[in-house]
Parts: C-alpha cells; structure tokens; sequence
C-alpha cells in the first residue's frame, strides 16, 4: 500500500486512564456505539467476577443486558462482545490466549459465542478492559481503534482500508503498528470481508503478528454469522494497540505456581506430543484419519463415515505445505502450537488467481466439512477455499456443512444446473464449489442462496421448487439454525445429545464424547450419559470463562494417565485438571476455588443463564434440542444398506423387532422410531441431571442455587413453566 | 562456539560453581538461581548447564533468544515475555527459572565458576559449531 497518509477522520473520542490489572482482571469493560459515536468505561464489580467469571461468561451477562426479546442480528442495539477472561493472557500455560465473542446470531436468533485465538483479547485486558461491547450502526465504514499505550479510544472514519481479510490486517499492522516486530506484535486486529456482507455465516478473523514469517496470521472466530453482524454496523475493523507485554502483565496472585505448572506443562508437550498427536507436526490435520478409521468422517453430507479416498486428505498430504519447526502458537507460550501456516500457496481460481498467498490452517474442520464432507479429495481444492473463506469473511464450517446440503439436493434432483444459476453442483465438484465461494464473495448468483444456511434454504427450496419438507429436514444438518461440525454423530447417542443440546447450537466444543460412548462403551446406561453430558459441557465451557484453549487439556496427555486413572476418570484428564485449579488460583487467588468441582460450578451458572438467553430469544426449550434425524441415523436406502449389519442387529437385539422379510424402507421406519424414542429418553435424563424441567428449562431452584436468580432472569423462566 | 564442560572425575561436590554464578548473576548465594546445577547420581556427579545447541532459539514465540557473535545463546530480556516454552524444550533441562523473574536464565560460558572450581573439574572448550536452526536459517535468507 502507498504510505500517504489516510482519511481518517476521529468520529468520537474517548481518554481514560491506564487501570493495572490484577490477578486477572482489569476491573473494567468498554462500551462503544458505532451508531450515536457513545464510548463509556463500565465497572467490573466483584459480583460479575464471582457470578459470570469472565470471557463468555461476561460477554452473555453484558449482551443480555443490550438486547431484548424483540432484538435481531440487524437490529441496532445487537451487540459484539469479546472478553479474554481472568485467564487470559498468562504467558507460562499453553492455549491461555483466547479471545471469546458473542452475538445474537443472524442463523440462529439466539446468542452464538466462538472462541478464537489471536492476540486481541489480551492486550485488549493489558489495555485496561475486560471486554468490549460494541453497539449501532455506524453511518458510515469505521475502524474503532483501542490504543493502550496512549488510553485513548477512538472511533474513526475508515473509507479507504480494504474490507477482505487478506488485505486489511496488513493495512492495518502499517497504519497502527510500528517498524519493528515487537510494535507489530503490539496490534491486533478483528476484520472480516466482503461476503460477510453478502451472506449470513459472516466469520471474524483474529490477527497476529509473526516475527518469524514477517506477516500477520489470522484465526478465526468462525461460527455464528458474528462476521455478518460486524459488517451490518459498518465497522471495518476493532483495532487494539498494547505494548510490551511480560510474563507477569496479566498480574497474577502467584507468579511463582503459574511457571511450575506452566513449565512443566511446556516439558510434557515436548515429550508427550511426538507420541501422541504430533499437532506440532500438523495441527488437527491428523483427525481426518482417526475419523476415516472409525467410521465418524462425514462423507457427502454426512450420509456415510468413511471413503475410500479420503487418504488424500490425510495430514500426510497437508504436512508438506506447512513450514515447520517454527512456533505456531496463537497466542505465547503455546508449545502445542497447532496453527499452522502454509506461508507460499498458488492461487487458481478468483479475484487473485495466480498470486501466491499465504494460507492459515488448514483445520481438521475446514478439510472435513469442505473435502469429505463435499466429496471433494483435493487437498489444494481444500486449501484454496480455506483462503478465500478467510479473506472473504466465511465461516469454513457453515460453509461446507451447506455446501454439502446443495450436493445431496443437486443429485437428489431438487436442484439442477438451471436452480443453481448454472453451477454442476454434484459432490467431487471442486471448481462448483470454488464458484459458489466466490459467488459469495461478490454477492451474487446461487451463492447468495447457499449463503442463508441450511434453515433458510429448506424453506425456500420447498417453497420455490416443491421439494418434501421432511427430506429436506432429515438431511439438513442444521440444529437451532447452526449447521453442524464435521463429526458423524449417528451410532452414539451421547453425542446427538452433544450436538443437540449445545446451547449455541451444534458445535462439538460443548461435548465430543463418540469415543467414550459408541468407540469404548464407557457411558452405557442414560444415566452415564446424562453424566456425561452434564460433565464434559460444564468443563469444556470452562475454557470459554477463562480465555482458554480446550486443546491442552487432552490433546495432550501425561504418560501415565491411561494408567493412572481408570477409563471413565481418564478420560477427563485428572492431572490436567488439577494444572487448571493451579492457574486459576496462581492467577486471580481466590481462595475459595481449591478443586475441580468449583470450576465445574463456575460454568453452570453461564451455562443455565446461556439457556435462558435463549427463551429470552423464542427458543431455549425442548423443540429447539431435536435434530435431524440424519445426525441420529439413516434416512436413505443408501444409507441403511452401507451399514445393514449393523442397523438390523440392532433391530433384532435392541429394538425387539425381526428385520427378517422386511424391505428397507421397512426396516429404516422402525430403526427411526427406536432410535427418536432413545434420544427422548436421552432429552429426559440430561434435563433431570441438569435440573430442568421436562421442557428443557432451568427450574427456580436450580437459578437460585446458582445464583443467578435475578428477577428478569426469574420472571422470564416463570411465565413459561408457571408458578 | 565457547561452551562449558565439566570433568566428573575430578569434582568433588563442593558446589563452588553454583554459589559462584548466583552471585555473579544475582547478587546472591541460591542455588536455585544458578546457571548451572551439580548434581549426585549413582555417587557420581553430573552437571546440567547449557550446551548453547540453540534448540531454545526455535521455540522462543518472539525470537528473544539468539546466539551471539562467540556462538553463546542468549536471551534479551526486552524481548522475553516469560512463557518458559524454552524451559520445558531444552532437551538438556539446562533453562531455569525462579518465581522473582519472569524471564527465564541459563549459562551463558561466563566462565566465573571455573575460576572459583577447587578441583577443575569446570573448563570454558571452543568446539565446533553448532547446526544453524530453523531460525537461524531463515535469518541467514533474510526471512525473518
């Protein structure tokens, strides 16, 4: 870019004096409105802390109080929210850099939030705020831009600053950096792209600057159409500004018992990860095989769990583009150091074919929702996408989840070359898929209807071109409006209640328990499985408090654990658990959190409150908690007779019925009324281990137990259960 | 590059060195804020100090650790955030930390202790080289 100076007109100001932070917490939150130029500094008070932690926590406490019942994603007073966590920012423990963001979400309605690396939640808090809630419509492109350094806030006219994600958080890093990499390092920007304006599964992409590489690396805050709600308000990019970062700038309580446990966790790493998963070596990409292995990869809209050329898109295959050896870490300290990073990739196809581009990632997601998932085993096709994903602003896995949706419709013959604007959407189609993405990008053609998500087009594909509702709702893999993530839930229960339940909608950072239900037979009864998915939502939405990566905690594990431990308490990683209550206090010192139980507490009061939101938001009940039945198991012929041996041992052992002589529509019909019946049985446990009531709400006494019985919260819940 | 080796034939456990280094570096007689750690095996002793290989070099997130001119690893406290990834990489367990520094500290062939050793057992060597590193490579392309 040229260096004459932009027009950056300073729409509003704000100055504030630089607060310390302490043991966590920099004991204050900003609010900014883009729309009538307002900026505030709002307290963060002892009871916030103790009652919603921080980080999702904090960002649902604070958008509750923005939005009402009536609000949308494209009303004014929707807001974004990110907080980092009292966690957030230590340096000493892998995965402790994570940003969380919530929205009410223009695919769901109710609230999303997405955990992302990248710097700015931290220096955000070393800029002296726990969170920032930004709120309006600007009325024209601006850039907030927090600089810690100086403590100002401004709001600015941004008219010039490219809007894609290649180009602005380079702009960006020139016009708010400075020369050298310790000033780069001090920025980080939140943006996201042209087809976050065009499409409703809009993603953010987080920035940070790589000293090694020499340019800014983004990852992405993915699900939920939050990248759609930045660009409706207009904003360009969040900017943040904070330098000199150090081992101690998060203020901890005890610095000493954060560097053993953080050491030590370093040294496991460097042992344990070689013999483990190798994410040094390639990120998530090793999933694809264990998922091929077990039958669980979605192949060709998640009809089936393997195939026979999903070899290509093995980590063995992504391995060679990655440049290794070299951290890899979103935020410092983290030596698990998944993000990885093709730094020189040939573009063929789009606005910039023939250029050659850097490319972060990709996920084990990105390959199995746009490759497998798409039928498309091309790992170039595969990475070519992630990119312009990213630059466009579209969430990879919403994106491949939908795609797919629109090859089954395409064979099934409820679209053809004439719906779809002349795109030959059958699965395999790699160029068809390509288009579309850049049909998104410049805001045109089928890409525009694909952009809706799965719940917006099975209306209009039924009511445009006559297509049964029902088939299209079986095959739909969307929950509350979110499309899935890439795992097959169909042969275990507890993770179609994993994917069912989620609060935001089916994404498998809630609960991942295939392996300890269908693969190890560890949760056999509903009971266990009630357990299970009380637990492991309550422990894994811990992380989202504390601006914490979940990845540490067990994909990685000491060498004695298997040993250690018996399967069932294995499985929740007890020694890592411990390093967690040892940062939690080594941080923010409270000395009433001495065990594992009390951050599992910490979590049920944002997780029921979450539940809540939701009712608040017309959903949040029992209705809203069923699926597909594609996620529970076979719709089509097809599918039941790639797995028959399975389906009709089944019918003969569990459900007490002879598939002998039956047809396979026959056999699909009953295995369908046993497998529904499960899952309501399942809903029924999970809500009493939970405490709700039959409907899937929180009763009074669980609100009051959890001390979030404030009186809207109350009144809400009971004008709907009564009493 | 300049390095410290050690002659477990002729020490004899006096641990002169570490009282040595934590004065030279700290100001202070601590064994757990020396450099360099005598320790007893087998009733032999060994001693864990760094080799300056440079494996830390490509671990550190801000490239705070770099060899200088003599071959010694050295890390610029400027640039340290303290996220002791060096620590637990060092295939040696040669980089230490203590809870009144956020940033981490190794040996850096100062050569102090082998003055004050009673028994030479301590020596500064020149050896060879060590390898580039992934870093180090990218910096001799001009690549980082």
């Amino acid at each position: 870019m040229s260096n004459k100076p932009l027009n950056h007109r300073i729409l509003a100001e704000f100055r504030y004096d630089l607060p310390r932070v302490e043991r966590g917490y920099a004991g204050q939150t900003l609010y900014v409105n883009v729309g009538d130029g307002s900026i505030a500094a709002r307290p963060v008070d002892e009871g916030m802390k103790h009652t919603f932690t921080g980080g999702r926590g904090f960002d649902l406490w604070l958008l509750w109080q923005a939005v009402t019942g009536d609000t949308r994603w494209d009303s004014p007073e929707n807001e974004i929210v990110i907080s980092t966590g009292p966690l957030g920012g230590t340096t000493t423990y892998p995965g402790a850099g994570k940003s969380i963001v919530a929205t009410i979400s223009p695919l769901t309605g109710i609230p999303v939030d997405s955990n992302v690396g990248g710097y700015f939640g931290p220096l955000l808090k070393f800029a002296g705020w726990d969170a920032i809630e930004v709120q309006g419509i600007a009325g024209q492109e601006v850039i907030v831009f927090v600089d810690g350094d100086s403590g100002i806030v401004r709001i600015i006219a941004a008219p010039e600053e490219a809007v894609d994600s290649y180009r602005l958080p380079e702009q960006l890093m020139a016009e708010f950096g400075g020369d050298t990499p310790a000033e780069k390092r001090a920025v980080s920007s939140v943006t996201s792209g042209p087809g976050a304006e065009h499409v409703l599964m809009g993603c953010l992409n987080f920035s940070f600057y790589d000293v090694r590489r020499g340019f800014v690396r983004l990852k992405q805050a993915g699900r939920g159409g939050i990248g759609t709600v930045l660009r409706r308000k207009r904003i360009k990019a969040l900017v943040v500004k904070r330098s000199g970062v150090r081992g101690d700038s998060n203020g901890p309580a005890d610095w000493g018992r954060l560097e053993r446990t953080g050491a030590r966790m370093h040294k496991e790493i460097h042992d344990q990860d070689p013999r483990m998963f190798d994410m040094r070596g390639g990120g998530t990409t090793y999933i694809t095989k264990i998922m091929n292995d077990y039958d669980l990869l979605p192949v060709h809209n998640f009809q089936y769990g393997s195939h026979p050329e999903a070899v290509k898109l093995y980590k063995s295959e992504f391995r060679p583009y990655f440049s290794l050896g070299i951290p890899n870490g979103c935020w410092y300290g983290c030596t698990l150091a998944c993000a990885q990073c093709v730094e020189r990739f040939e573009l063929r196809t789009g606005p910039l074919a023939g250029q050659t581009v850097p490319v972060d990632g990709p996920e084990y997601e990105t390959i199995a929702g746009i490759g497998a998932n798409c039928g498309i085993w091309d790992p170039r096709a595969v990475l070519e996408a992630n990119f312009y994903c990213d630059m466009y602003g579209i969430d990879t896995i919403s994106f491949g989840t939908a795609t797919a949706f629109v090859m089954e419709c395409y064979e099934a013959g409820i679209l053809n070359r004439e719906r779809t604007g002349g795109l030959d959407l059958r699965f395999g189609h790699a160029d068809a898929m390509l288009e579309l993405l850049h049909q998104m990008g410049r805001g045109e053609g089928f890409g525009l209807v694909v952009g809706q998500g799965i719940r917006r087009m099975k209306a209009i594909f039924a009511e445009r071109y006559g297509a049964d509702p029902k088939f299209l709702q079986d095959i739909g893999m969307e929950c509350k409006g979110l499309e899935y993530s890439e795992y097959v839930s169909k042969e275990s229960l507890a993770q179609q209640g994993g994917y069912g339940l989620a609060n935001k909608g089916p994404q498998h950072d809630e609960a991942w328990l295939i392996f300890m239900d269908q693969v190890n037979n560890q949760i056999p009864t509903f009971e266990d499985k009630a357990e299970a998915l009380h637990y492991f939502p309550m422990w894994r939405t811990w992380f989202g408090l504390n601006g914490l990566c979940k990845l540490p905690w067990n994909d990685v594990e000491p060498a004695d654990n298997k040993t250690a431990h018996p399967p069932r308490e294995a499985a929740k990683v007890p020694e890592h658990v411990r390093n967690y209550v040892d940062l939690f206090v080594g941080v923010t010192g409270r000395e009433d959190v001495r065990e594992p139980a009390d951050l599992i507490r910490m979590s049920e009061k944002v997780y029921n409150f979450q539940r809540v939101f939701n009712l608040k938001m017309g959903q949040g009940t029992r209705q809203h908690d069923r699926p597909p039945y594609r996620s529970m198991g076979p719709v089509t012929v097809a599918e039941y007779e790639s797995r028959a041996d399975r389906y009709d041992k089944q019918l003969r052992e569990l459900a007490g019925i002879d598939p002998a002589g039956k047809t396979t529509e026959e056999k699909i019909a009953a295995l369908r009324a046993y497998r529904e019946a499960q899952y309501e049985k399942l809903l029924d446990a999970v809500y009493a281990r939970r405490g709700w009531t039959p409907d899937g709400l929180p009763t009074i006494e669980t609100l009051r137990d959890l001390g979030i019985d404030f009186p809207d919260v109350v009144e809400l819940v009971q004008s709907r259960i009564g009493g | 590059m300049k390095v410290l080796q050690f002659d477990p034939t002729r020490c004899i456990g006096a641990r002169e060195c570490e009282r040595e280094c934590s004065r030279t570096w700290f100001k202070e007689e601590n064994r757990d804020k020396s450099a360099i750690r005598i320790n007893q095996e087998d009733g032999r002793y060994a001693m864990v100090a760094c080799t300056q290989c440079g494996e830390c070099i490509d671990v550190c997130p801000t490239m705070a650790i770099r060899r200088d001119k003599r071959g010694i690893v050295r890390i610029d406290k400027k640039l340290c955030v303290g996220c002791l990834s060096c620590v637990g990489f060092c295939p040696y367990l040669a980089m230490f930390f203590h809870a009144d520094y956020t940033e981490p500290f190794k040996c850096v062939a100062c050569g102090k202790c082998v003055e004050t050793c009673p028994s030479g057992a301590l020596a500064i060597a020149d050896v060879p080289d060590a390898p580039l590193t992934k870093t180090e490579q990218r910096l001799a392309r001009g690549e980082a």
